[in-house]
């Protein structure tokens, strides 16, 4: 049962990143909320962020776009996932304390 | 629909950053009394799953995109509450790491997305899904419309949000937004259903975790 259920979740996880190796073919047009402010002529109150690390999904330092938002997706898709698994570890875990 | 900076007032945005840290305080304090053993890996790929599945911008109508939200995925698998810390999550490392979202709109996009999205996507389902005797279709025309008014009630917040900030006016930016997110929702209610048909096909039991 319980190689059943790793089995499980490393397929949805592998479906994550089939996913993140498909996002260059993401549409570049703009999206609802920038459509509107396009549209409504306020999006040139838009800021610059105060500062960039992973910018527009683009890897930076790499000259093929492509290859670059690829390698953003699987950054964020591993960070993520580690972020949240460790976040409900830690919840399960302070629970499992409290309890005895 | 991620709210860059400088599209909301100072007020706004101190009152959408208050209402978020509490609530995302509160989902703290419930999933910790309620997360089972089996959840810990879901919540984990449920969030990898939605993070590169918002990468994928397609193509509605006009030269306009939409994404997916996978606000009413997550709910609908591990509850609202637990969704609620998923989606501020993934808005987190949107925001700090990709840019994709202000650091001050961050309180408002978690409002919209992380806490109106999963909650109010999340009973319409309860409630359709419970009217249909919680049958596969129940489920799937359930988590179809929870996941259209997710999108489109986390349009709405938005627009109210730069209504009150002065942007646009609100019979301006309500009209725009909740109509373009009007189709933005239609896929978004599809790849949810689909997407939890395939669970449903793999591991039901996964979706009847939070009906217990």
């Amino acid at each position: 049962m319980k190689l059943q259920w790793l089995k499980w979740w490393h397929v949805a996880l592998a479906i994550a990143f089939v996913l993140a190796f498909l996002s260059p073919l993401a549409s570049g047009s703009p999206d609802g909320l920038e459509r509107v402010a396009e549209d409504k002529g306020f999006i040139e109150k838009a800021s610059e962020p105060p500062f960039k690390v992973i910018a527009d999904y683009v890897f930076p330092g790499i000259h093929n776009e492509a290859l670059a938002t690829i390698l953003a997706g699987i950054v964020g898709t591993i960070a993520i996932f580690a972020v949240v698994y460790a976040v409900a570890w830690l919840l399960r875990r302070r629970q499992a304390t409290k309890s005895q | 629909m991620h709210i860059p900076d400088g599209f909301l007032n100072a007020p706004t945005i101190a009152v959408t950053a208050a209402v978020s840290a509490a609530c995302v305080g509160g989902a703290v304090a419930v999933v910790n009394k309620k997360l089972g053993e089996k959840q810990v890996p879901l919540m984990g790929v449920t969030a990898a799953f939605i993070f590169a599945a918002q990468m994928l911008n397609f193509p509605i109508a006009g030269g306009t995109s939409g994404h997916f939200l996978g606000a009413v995925f997550a709910a609908v698998l591990l509850g609202p509450w637990a969704a609620s810390i998923i989606m501020t999550s993934v808005l987190l490392l949107q925001c700090f790491i990709f840019q994709d979202g202000g650091i001050t709109a961050l309180g408002a996009n978690v409002l919209n997305m992380g806490i109106i999205a999963p909650f109010a996507g999340y009973y319409l389902y309860r409630g359709i899904s419970g009217l249909m005797g919680g049958s596969r279709n129940g489920v799937l025309v359930g988590s179809f419309v929870g996941a259209w008014i997710s999108v489109f009630l986390a349009a709405s917040a938005c627009a109210a949000e730069l209504w009150a900030s002065g942007s646009s006016p609100l019979k301006v930016a309500f009209p725009a937004m909740a109509g373009w997110h009007a189709v933005i929702g239609v896929v978004e209610g599809l790849v949810t259903a689909g997407a939890l048909s395939l669970v449903l096909a793999t591991r039901r039991d996964l979706v009847q975790l939070q009906k217990a």
